[in-house]
């Protein structure tokens, strides 16, 4: 599946394209398919969002999973400060990203 | 210290109500992001990996109490409590608004500070030796020249759209602590023959994925032409730096592709030119920036005695302090680098309390050093049980200083958008791995660097052991390298051969020390040894 990420414009935290706004889960991600670019070039208009760009994933009965490592980690946070991820409860969320 | 005058306030005053306006322009709209990003970016704002990052300026690393304190207010007030000292000795966060943006950099303005030029193609923070003005073995405060680089590369208009970025350090010693030669330019303050100081300049060092050892370019360089040959140095890079190619646009490869020989004459025509220009500011200038950095007021009857009974502290001692030039005082570094920690990071009330032992015990003075640890520069150490006791229990008083547990480390994937691979959790594993003091002492110095790619900000080229992390079809895979060194002996490290996965580069790491420990002569660092008998042994029980 293709979904869409990018960076907050006031706060710059990171953002998942859930079909109608920008949420901070990447569970909530939608399949955009191959209307990526139209959304991001809308939604940076707006400036809701910037630096966005379409991201491989895959979906399971986990929920979406980026398919690179590097956007696992924008998905959760530091891997080293877990307590500032989006888990904080959860000693192995670490492992999600490997 | 240098205190600003007015015209340093003033500039950096307007600068920072400039950007207040352009965070308004580019948040009503009136800016894109492509318009924005450059204006940001000279104002040490990057985005990175989860959000935005500012990288604040310390000049040669030197801060007094009041600024040190107002980093660790700021972690607090716009960030998430903490702060990462990195290997520019600078300071990082990791998780700003932009919004807030503008008043951050009012605050720091307040307490003499900024974020300007810590990014962009423009001459960066001009680093030093952490130990300047209080070590025994320099032959003068360096910090004096560094401050008059800084003051004429700030703003510079012709420089600030060079090719590429450039690091100048400056230090004064035959013990080179600030890994001078691998910047863009290293300058180190020497004494001819006749007793007079001047300016050795090595240019063209540097490390990323190009890694060069900078050459002497002139050996001496009177005081009363130190800007005008830096000036040379700029000019015929800018003129003649490569544009095209990102990854061939800094001086190293210049200098490379031109030889020595040939930038070298071409930055004396350059100079001869100059000269004749009368660009150098006058020596009065110069004098008055040195005013700034006389000897704090010492106790001359200080006493030398040391009360070393307490064996944890014996080891602090041993380990973490260096030499003074002033008898009775002692120079102390606070490793940032606890057992299983992130190197480099620091909690707003960790920065405040150093900020606090600065004031009271050490002239109001820290240094960051580029190992990303702090340093008191003044104590006396009749004060220096007391100290101790106060970092101790602030988890500070760790005592591994340039041993296997003082890993630098580039804050890698956890944070950067440019990283292939974590930094972060390889060096906790070996910080773990050879925690325990006795197991530091055996092995002794050894300087472990990791960078998460090959920009090589963990500075994995000049580790005794480095280690660089690399994206394998979106797996990290990390290599080994031995034998690099940026002190006096700068030498580059070479690959072992094929790297290993995150825990296999902890087990690497592990048989290297084992080597070495077989291998090893009396007196002999891990550098020495494997300077010594080679790779092969190495590469025998690394892969056989």
């Amino acid at each position: 599946m293709k979904i869409l990420t990018g960076n907050d414009l006031k706060s710059g935290h990171v953002v998942w394209w859930d079909g109608e706004q920008w949420s901070k889960f990447v569970n909530s991600a939608a399949d955009v398919g191959d209307k990526g670019e139209a959304i991001l070039a809308r939604e940076e208009g707006a400036r809701r969002v910037f630096a966005a760009y379409v991201v491989d994933a895959t979906r399971d009965s986990n929920g979406v999973r980026p398919s690179h490592i590097k956007e696992r980690i924008r998905a959760l946070g530091p891997t080293v400060r877990l307590d500032l991820s989006l888990k904080p409860g959860d000693a192995n969320a670490g492992n999600w990203v490997i | 210290m240098y205190k600003y005058d007015q015209y340093d306030q003033q500039m950096v005053d307007t600068r920072v109500a400039e950007f207040r306006d352009q965070v308004r322009r580019r948040l009503d709209g009136s800016l894109t992001e492509d318009q924005f990003r450059p204006l940001r970016l000279q104002n040490g704002l990057y985005l990175q990996l989860h959000a935005y990052m500012l990288r604040v300026a310390i000049p040669y690393g030197t801060l007094n109490s009041r600024q040190m304190h107002l980093l660790g207010d700021i972690a607090d007030k716009y960030d998430r409590g903490y702060g990462h000292f990195t290997t520019r000795q600078n300071i990082q966060y990791n998780w700003i608004k932009l919004e807030e943006t503008p008043d951050i950099l009012a605050d720091l303005a307040s307490v003499e500070m900024h974020a300007i030029q810590t990014s962009g193609n423009c001459i960066r923070n001009i680093s030093s030796d952490q130990y300047a003005g209080a070590a025994a073995d320099e032959i003068i405060d360096p910090r004096p020249y560094a401050e008059l680089l800084r003051q004429w590369s700030s703003f510079h208009p012709e420089f600030l759209t060079l090719p590429r970025k450039f690091k100048i350090a400056v230090i004064a010693s035959e013990t080179d602590r600030a890994a001078m030669k691998l910047h863009d330019i290293g300058v180190q303050m020497v004494k001819n023959s006749a007793g007079e100081i001047g300016a050795r300049f090595f240019v063209g060092g540097g490390m990323g994925r190009t890694p060069m050892i900078g050459p002497v370019v002139r050996d001496f360089v009177p005081l009363d032409q130190l800007i005008t040959y830096a000036e040379a140095c700029l000019r015929v890079y800018n003129r003649y730096g490569r544009r095209d190619n990102k990854y061939k646009a800094r001086i190293k490869i210049l200098v490379h592709e031109l030889g020595k020989e040939e930038y070298t004459r071409q930055v004396e025509e350059e100079f001869a030119h100059l000269l004749l220009q009368g660009i150098e500011p006058p020596l009065a200038e110069l004098e008055r920036i040195k005013a700034h950095f006389t000897d704090p007021a010492f106790d001359p009857g200080a006493s030398d005695d040391l009360d070393l009974s307490d064996p944890d502290f014996r080891l602090w001692v041993e380990r973490n302090c260096a030499p003074h030039k002033q008898h009775g005082y002692i120079i102390a570094t606070v490793s940032l680098k606890p057992v299983g920690g992130i190197p480099g990071d620091a909690t707003s009330d960790q920065i405040r309390l150093m900020a606090a032992l600065a004031r009271d015990y050490s002239f109001d003075e820290l240094r960051v050093t580029h190992a990303q640890n702090i340093v008191f520069p003044h104590v006396r150490k009749a004060d220096l049980y007391t100290v101790w006791k106060a970092l101790d229990e602030a988890g500070l008083g760790i005592a591994n200083l340039d041993s296997i547990g003082d890993i630098i480390a580039c804050p890698g994937l956890d944070y950067c958008s440019l990283a292939n691979a974590r930094s972060i959790p390889v060096a906790q594993k070996i910080s773990e791995r050879f925690g325990s003091p006795e197991k530091q002492a055996e092995i002794g110095e050894l300087k472990l660097k990791i960078s998460g790619c090959i920009n090589a900000c963990g500075h994995h080229h000049a580790g005794h052991i480095g280690i660089l992390g690399v994206d394998r079809k979106g797996v990290e895979n990390y290599q080994l390298l031995l034998g690099g060194s940026e002190a006096a002996d700068t030498s580059l490290g070479q690959i072992t051969g094929p790297g290993f996965d995150e825990d296999g580069i902890v087990d690497a790491v592990e048989k290297a020390t084992q080597v070495y420990l077989r291998e090893r002569n009396e007196g002999e660092r891990f550098l020495d040894t494997y300077r010594r008998i080679g790779m092969a042994p190495f590469k025998e029980a690394l892969y056989d």
